[in-house]
């Protein structure tokens, strides 16, 4: 019983580290800020979630686990700020999205052509 | 040396992953000239080598590290850039090629003097044979508290670690002397703050803060106090306390910051935290002990009233050392003090200097 | 290939403080030397947490050997090795390097405060952070008359 915990956990702790990695490649790779910001926030939601489930099941039920979900809450309560505080800078500071801005999408629907 | 050889465990390749990545950092602050890249990266090299410490068993460096290098230095080397502005200037090739020859010769020679020192993780090595051991081993006896960092550096080397907090309670006074309390950005009534208004663009991250802020407080009183049975102690609550504070100054402004902790406030904390780990010091010479001797905190019929429910009953094998756990903990305490108001005061320096705009350009001596 | 892997960290150490050494002498900028120190500074400290670490061994935080973190802890290192070097049955790292770099850790991020605070109060005065043009700009006043020539 134990044993399978453990690589449950172990399991979903690696596909955690695999979702971290694809954030990471997708941060390296985007066009822009606004998808760059989306492809981190999956290495902090997803990826650190899976890992935390992941080392939750190998710790069992003890004091380990009860720290791991506040650390989770605080992970989720910070990086989703962080993310729109990012967003928020980047309009700010006149960073067009890579799509084009809502308004030329508009545009480009009347128009019909892009 | 015994010619012990560390085997190749998953601790190792993580240490050898991890400082690659230090180095891969520390490159790319070399080849930029933009300063907001490298203070980034500055932050990033703090966040992986706090990483690495808890590889190599450090769980307390590995904590101040995180703290410090992720949050309060960046913010510090954020505030000077901001008041600094610009970019390096490119240097030329020339100029690059001393500095380059000078630091592969330094370190080819250094590198070549490692070859002497004992392997990595030899248990039998002076430093972890003799000096490490006879503190972990008397520590039991002398404190009876678990963490052997927190015991070495606040009762073994108290001495030491007062002159550390008496050198951070000087900094700040350096940085005061050079940019101020800040307070001057406090009178200015020019500066109000947008919220509520149609510009407000930062209700999700007011929100967020408002959240997290007094649970930040929190923590660093958890770390404070569980310094002696965990990774933990002064240095880094205060620290994470002076966190929460710049973290409300970042979001709700400066100037409703600075009415709820005042500058003249932290300054005196500041002033305080030295002044309670001193008299500490000297009430243990009052006592009968030597200078920061906890064992002599309390005069023996004190002591002795002390009741036995906050630690448990006592039996002869295992003695309270009544002196030792509250000597630590009120030394803990004025490390707290001088620490976080110490970095409060040298944000509200940064941050005033900047609000005040003294738009820096035009030489003062008016030589253009 | 035992000595690559023995004196690796010492290596790597040495590296990053070259890295710091050519950030501070290779530029003007006062704001980039302050970093270059800085991680001059912090590679110290890694340096001496290196030459703490003891193989198999744990924080120093004592716990019960006979407890299950003990036992797992005993498990990796070996009997012979616990018999050994072991603090009651368990094996720390030494902690000694710990504390003096906890509190460098601190007192260089004040020092650092301080030395931003007069590369600030430069630019206040100067208009440039860049030592070449400080210097130059030092030599034209002393020309001019307007500043006193530096003893």
């Amino acid at each position: 019983m134990a044993d399978a915990l453990f690589w449950a956990g172990g399991g979903l702790a690696a596909a955690g580290a695999l979702l971290a990695l694809i954030g990471a490649l997708g941060v390296l790779r985007f066009p822009d800020v606004y998808t760059r910001i989306h492809a981190a926030s999956i290495t902090d939601t997803g990826g650190a979630t899976l890992m935390i489930l992941g080392l939750c099941l190998i710790s069992g039920l003890s004091l380990v686990t009860l720290k791991l979900v506040l650390v989770w809450v605080f992970i989720m309560l910070t990086s989703p700020a962080a993310a729109n505080a990012l967003a928020n800078a980047a309009y700010s500071a006149g960073h067009t999205p890579w799509i084009g801005s809502f308004r030329i999408m508009q545009d480009n629907r009347k128009g019909g052509s892009r | 040396m015994t010619g012990y050889i560390p085997g190749f465990d998953a601790n190792l390749a993580l240490d050898a992953i991890l400082l690659v990545m230090l180095v891969v950092i520390v490159a790319a602050i070399a080849a930029t000239h933009r300063m907001l890249s490298a203070v980034i990266l500055m932050g990033l090299y703090s966040l992986v080598s706090a990483v690495w410490l808890v590889v190599m068993d450090a769980a307390d460096v590995a904590f101040t590290e995180a703290v410090v290098g992720a949050g309060v230095s960046t913010i510090v080397l954020l505030g000077a850039i901001l008041l600094t502005r610009g970019a390096a200037a490119k240097v030329s090739g020339r100029r690059r090629f001393l500095p380059a020859v000078l630091a592969l010769g330094v370190g080819a020679i250094l590198i070549y003097a490692t070859l002497d020192l004992p392997d990595f993780g030899d248990p039998a090595s002076p430093a972890n044979a003799y000096v490490g051991r006879a503190y972990l081993e008397a520590t039991g006896n002398d404190m009876g508290i678990p963490n052997v960092v927190t015991a070495v550096l606040s009762s073994y080397r108290g001495f030491d670690t007062l002159g550390e907090t008496v050198v951070i309670f000087a900094a700040a006074i350096g940085v005061a002397i050079m940019l101020g309390f800040g307070e001057r950005a406090m009178a200015d009534r020019t500066i109000e703050p947008l919220a509520g208004g149609p510009a407000d663009h930062h209700v999700v991250l007011r929100v967020a803060a408002k959240l997290l802020i007094p649970i930040i407080a929190l923590y660093a009183f958890y770390v404070q106090f569980h310094g002696d049975l965990g990774p933990g102690g002064g240095f880094q609550a205060g620290v994470i306390l002076a966190v929460a504070v710049i973290l409300h100054a970042l979001v709700f402004g400066l100037k409703d910051t600075m009415a709820a902790v005042k500058p003249k406030f932290a300054r005196g904390v500041a002033a305080l935290g030295v002044l309670l780990y001193a008299g500490i010091g000297v009430t243990c010479i009052v006592n009968g002990g030597g200078f920061l001797d906890y064992d002599h905190l309390f005069p023996r019929h004190i002591e002795a009233q002390i009741p036995d429910w906050i630690l448990g009953p006592a039996d002869p094998a295992h003695p309270h050392h009544w002196g030792q756990h509250f000597g630590i903990m009120a030394i803990e305490l004025g490390v707290l003090f001088t620490v976080a108001a110490t970095m409060v005061t040298i944000f509200y320096g940064f941050a005033g200097r900047s609000m005040e705009a003294p738009q820096p350009g035009a030489p003062r001596s008016g030589a253009a | 290939m035992s000595a690559v892997l023995t004196h690796f960290n010492y290596v790597a150490v040495i590296v990053l403080m070259m890295g710091g050494l050519y950030i501070l002498l290779s530029t003007g900028n006062l704001v980039r030397r302050m970093i270059g120190l800085a991680i001059f500074q912090t590679s110290t400290g890694l340096f001496y947490i290196s030459l703490g670490k003891v193989s198999g061994g744990t924080a120093a935080i004592t716990l019960d050997a006979v407890s299950a973190e003990g036992q797992a802890l005993a498990a990796r290192a070996g009997a012979e090795q616990v018999a050994r070097y072991g603090v009651e049955g368990v094996i720390y790292s030494n902690p000694l390097p710990h504390v003096l770099i906890l509190t460098a850790i601190v007192v260089g991020v004040a020092t650092l405060a301080v030395g931003l605070a007069i590369a600030v109060r430069l630019r206040e005065a100067y208009g440039t952070i860049e030592t070449d043009e400080i210097q130059a700009l030092d030599r034209v006043l002393t020309a001019a008359g307007q500043v006193e020539p530096a003893p």
